[in-house]
C-alpha cells in the first residue's frame, strides 16, 4: 500500500448529504476483475451527460477543479454498498484525502485500507471551508498526517483527530495482511481449541 | 456480569489483542460472491498467498446472473467473466462454489440460513453490504470491502475494533397488516440513515420476538441502511426450530445444538450504550418518497412540505431528492402511480414473502398502466418450494413474471433493469439516485404493498385490501 505522509492539493466540493456508493460508482461498472482504471467511472451519473459530455451542473466539473486530491464533502459519506470500487474510483480520479462531518463505517475502513485518509471535521468547519473553495479559484490545503493538521493557504491551521493504528497503517504503507500473519501462530491456536 | 450478546460473541472470537492496535477477530463464515471478490483473489495470488480455511469459505453467484432461462449461457461478456473468475477461483482454492445451476444456488444472504450454515454465535462476514442479514440468528455479521475479503481468505481474521452497542425495543404486538419491512423503514426513518453509524445493534421487544426467521432477517438486513455494520437479535426456539435438520448441520443432534446456542441470547438486565424504543402501534406501512432509505413515510402520509424542514442541509437534500424523483410536495402517497413493480432481493425474498404476496395478488389482475410485475426468488429452493405450494401460479395468472433466483433488479447488475423514467415499487433495500436503472425511481414498500400497487397502479394502504 502507497504511504500516505502530507498531501498539498487543491479542494473539490461535492455539496450533498448521504453521498452513496451507487453515486460514487455506478453498479455497470463493478463487473471488471482488475483494480485500477475506475477514475472514468468516479460519480458518473453526476459528471457526465446521456451523450458522454461533461455536466456542467456538476460542480467538480468546473476547471478549476482540475487535478484535485482533496474532496470536501457532508455528512455520511460513502453509505450503502460495501464496493471497494468506490475507494478505487476515488484514488484512481486523484483523491487522496476526504473532509467530511461524517462517513459510513465500511467506506471509511476501505479507504484505509487504499492509503486514502478520510478526515472527520466538525460540521462548522466543512462549512466554512465550503465557503472558502468557492470564494478562492486554486484555492489547496496542506494536509499533514504526522501533526494532524490541516494548514489554510492563510497560513492557519484545523487540528484533526485519527485512530492511532490506522495512523500507523497509513504512514508506513503497511500490508495489513503482513501484520496480522505474524501472530499466525495466535490463530493456529485459537482453531485448535475450537477443534 | 449481564453481558448482551455482541460482547459474548466478540470476546469469543478475539484471537489477539494489544494496546494501540486492532484486535484480530476469528471468522467463522466467509460468504463470497462474484462482484467483490475476483480483486482478492488475485491479491492472493500477487503475494504468494493461499486461502487459509476453504472448508469455512463459501461462494455463490447472484448479482450478475440472468433470471431467465438458465440454460442458455451468460449474454453480457463482463458479467460470464465475473463468473466465470469466481468458478476458477474458488477451483483453484478449493472453495465451495453454488453454480448458478446447482440446486443451492441463490442470493448469498438467502441461502447461507437456508443451507444451515449460518448459526446463533458465529462471526459471519461477505464483501456485501447486506451481510448484516445472518445476524437475525443471533449471528455478529456484517460486510466488508475487498481489501478485508483478500485479508480474511489469507488468514481466517480480520482487523478490529470493538464497537459501541445499541438496543432497538419495539415494544407492542404488531397490528395487522404490518411487517418487518414497515418496522425497520419506520426505525430507519426514527434514527435516520446514519443514526447507526459505529454501533451494533440489537433488535428487542415483543414486535421483534413476534417475527418469523423470515422477517427477522428482513429487520436486520437493511441494519446498514440505518448506518450498521451489523444487526443482530437473540436467537430463541424459533432460529433453532428453523436451522432443525439443514444440510450443513450434518445430521448433528438438534438438541445439543439448540442448547449450546441459545447461550449466546443477551443476559438479562445486560447493558448498551443507546437504546431507542419504538411503539409497534403506532407503525402504519411505510413507503420512501425519496432517493435514501431515510425518506420514509407511512401510506396515509404525504410527501414532504420543504418549508417545513427546519434543517438547511436537510431541506436541501429533500428538495433535489423530490426533483430527481418527479414529485410534487405535499402528495398524498396513494396518488403516487407506477410502472413498475419489482419483488425480490436479499430484504424480501423468501418464501414467507412470496406467501404474504401471493395472499394478496390472489384473483386480481396486474393493472394494465404497470409494464412490468417481476417476482423474483431469493434462492432456487425459494423458488421450488413456491412452485411446490402453486404460488408460481398466483403470480403468473394475475400477469406477473416468474423468474429464476438472484439479486436481479434489486441493483441491476444483469439485464433486468429499469428506464429512465420509469416509477417502481420495490420490496428491495436501496431507493438510491439510479440504484435500478440510470434515471429510474424506486419506492421501497413491504411486499403485500408492492403487489397490492402493481394490482391498483398506485401505492393503497394494504390495512384495508380487500383478499380473495
Amino acid at each position: 500500500m502507497k504511504p500516505f505522509t502530507t498531501l498539498t492539493g487543491i479542494v473539490a466540493p461535492l455539496e450533498a448529504l448521504n453521498v452513496d456508493t451507487d453515486q460514487i460508482i455506478p453498479k455497470q461498472f463493478l463487473k471488471r476483475i482488475e483494480r485500477t482504471g475506475y477514475e472514468d467511472f468516479l460519480f458518473f451519473d453526476w459528471r457526465f451527460k446521456p451523450d458522454g459530455s461533461p455536466d456542467p451542473d456538476f460542480e467538480m466539473n468546473a476547471p478549476r477543479y482540475l487535478g484535485a486530491s482533496i474532496l470536501l464533502t457532508k455528512d455520511n459519506f460513502g453509505c450503502g454498498s460495501s464496493r471497494e470500487h468506490a475507494p478505487w474510483a476515488l484514488e484512481n480520479y486523484g483523491f487522496r484525502c476526504i473532509l467530511a462531518p461524517s462517513y459510513a463505517d465500511i467506506f471509511f475502513n476501505n479507504c484505509f485500507n487504499n492509503g486514502m485518509l478520510p478526515i472527520v471535521l466538525p460540521a462548522n468547519v466543512i462549512e466554512q471551508l465550503f465557503q472558502e473553495v468557492r470564494n478562492q479559484e486554486g484555492y489547496s490545503l496542506t494536509v499533514d498526517l504526522p501533526a494532524q493538521t490541516i494548514t489554510k493557504p492563510d497560513g492557519s491551521t484545523i487540528a484533526f483527530e485519527v485512530d492511532p493504528f490506522k495512523k500507523e497503517c497509513l504512514l508506513n504503507g503497511w500490508d495489513q495482511i503482513g501484520l496480522t500473519l505474524r501472530h499466525e501462530d495466535k490463530i493456529t491456536a485459537f482453531e485448535k481449541t475450537r477443534g | 456480569m449481564a453481558k448482551n450478546i455482541y460482547e459474548k460473541i466478540w470476546e469469543a472470537h478475539v484471537v489477539h489483542e494489544e494496546p494501540g492496535q486492532d484486535s484480530i477477530l476469528y471468522i467463522d463464515r466467509h460468504y463470497v460472491h462474484e462482484v467483490t471478490s475476483p480483486q482478492a483473489f488475485e491479491g492472493l495470488r500477487l503475494a504468494g498467498r493461499k486461502v487459509r480455511r476453504p472448508d469455512l469459505t463459501f461462494a455463490t453467484m447472484d448479482h450478475n446472473i440472468p433470471t431467465t432461462d438458465r440454460s442458455k449461457p451468460i449474454e453480457d461478456p463482463m458479467s460470464a467473466q465475473q463468473v466465470e473468475t469466481l468458478k476458477a477461483n474458488c477451483a483453484e482454492a478449493g472453495v465451495a462454489c453454488f453454480d448458478m445451476r446447482d440446486r443451492r444456488n441463490g442470493i448469498v444472504h438467502v441461502i447461507g440460513p437456508e443451507l444451515g450454515l449460518t448459526q446463533p454465535g458465529q462471526t459471519i462476514v461477505c464483501g456485501d453490504s447486506h451481510t448484516s442479514t445472518h445476524g437475525a440468528f443471533g449471528a455478529l455479521a456484517f460486510g466488508i470491502g475487498t481489501s478485508e475479503v483478500e485479508h480474511v481468505l489469507a488468514t481466517q481474521t480480520l482487523l478490529q475494533k470493538k464497537s459501541k452497542t445499541m438496543e432497538i425495543r419495539v415494544n407492542g404486538a404488531l397490528p395487522h397488516g404490518i411487517t418487518a419491512k414497515d418496522i425497520i423503514l419506520a426505525i430507519i426513518g426514527k434514527i435516520g440513515t446514519a443514526g447507526g453509524t459505529g454501533y451494533v445493534i440489537e433488535y428487542t421487544g415483543d414486535a421483534i420476538r413476534s417475527l418469523s426467521m423470515e422477517g427477522r432477517m428482513t429487520v436486520c438486513n437493511m441494519s446498514i441502511e440505518a448506518g450498521a455494520r451489523a444487526g443482530l437479535i437473540s436467537p430463541d426456539e424459533k432460529t433453532f426450530e428453523y436451522l432443525k435438520g439443514r444440510e450443513y448441520l450434518n445430521g448433528k443432534s438438534h438438541d445439543a445444538l439448540a442448547k449450546q446456542w441459545a447461550t449466546w441470547a443477551s443476559d438479562a438486565g445486560c447493558a448498551y450504550d443507546r437504546v431507542v424504543e419504538l411503539d409497534a402501534s403506532e407503525i402504519e406501512p411505510q413507503v420512501t418518497w425519496g432517493t435514501s432509505p431515510g425518506m420514509v413515510t407511512g401510506v396515509t402520509r404525504t410527501t414532504p412540505v420543504l418549508a417545513e424542514i427546519g434543517d438547511g442541509n436537510t431541506r436541501h437534500a429533500a428538495e433535489k431528492a423530490l426533483k430527481y424523483m418527479d414529485l410534487a410536495e405535499g402528495v398524498p402517497i396513494q396518488k403516487i402511480t407506477i410502472n413498475k413493480m419489482f419483488f425480490g432481493s436479499c430484504t424480501n425474498g423468501r418464501i414467507e414473502d412470496i406467501r404474504a404476496a401471493a395472499k394478496v395478488v390472489k384473483g386480481y389482475k396486474v393493472s394494465p398502466s404497470v409494464e412490468q410485475a417481476l417476482v423474483v426468488p431469493g434462492s432456487q429452493q425459494v423458488k421450488l418450494q413456491a412452485e411446490a405450494e402453486g404460488l408460481d401460479k398466483v403470480f403468473k395468472e394475475a400477469g406477473f413474471e416468474w423468474r429464476e433466483a438472484g439479486c436481479s433488479m434489486c441493483l441491476a447488475m444483469n439485464a433486468d433493469i429499469l428506464q429512465p423514467g420509469d416509477r417502481c415499487a420495490s420490496t428491495s433495500n436501496r431507493n438510491f439516485e439510479g440504484r435500478q436503472g440510470k434515471g429510474g425511481r424506486t419506492h421501497l414498500v413491504s411486499p403485500a404493498m408492492a403487489v397490492a400497487a402493481a394490482i391498483k397502479g398506485h401505492f393503497v394502504d394494504i390495512r384495508d385490501w380487500k383478499y380473495n
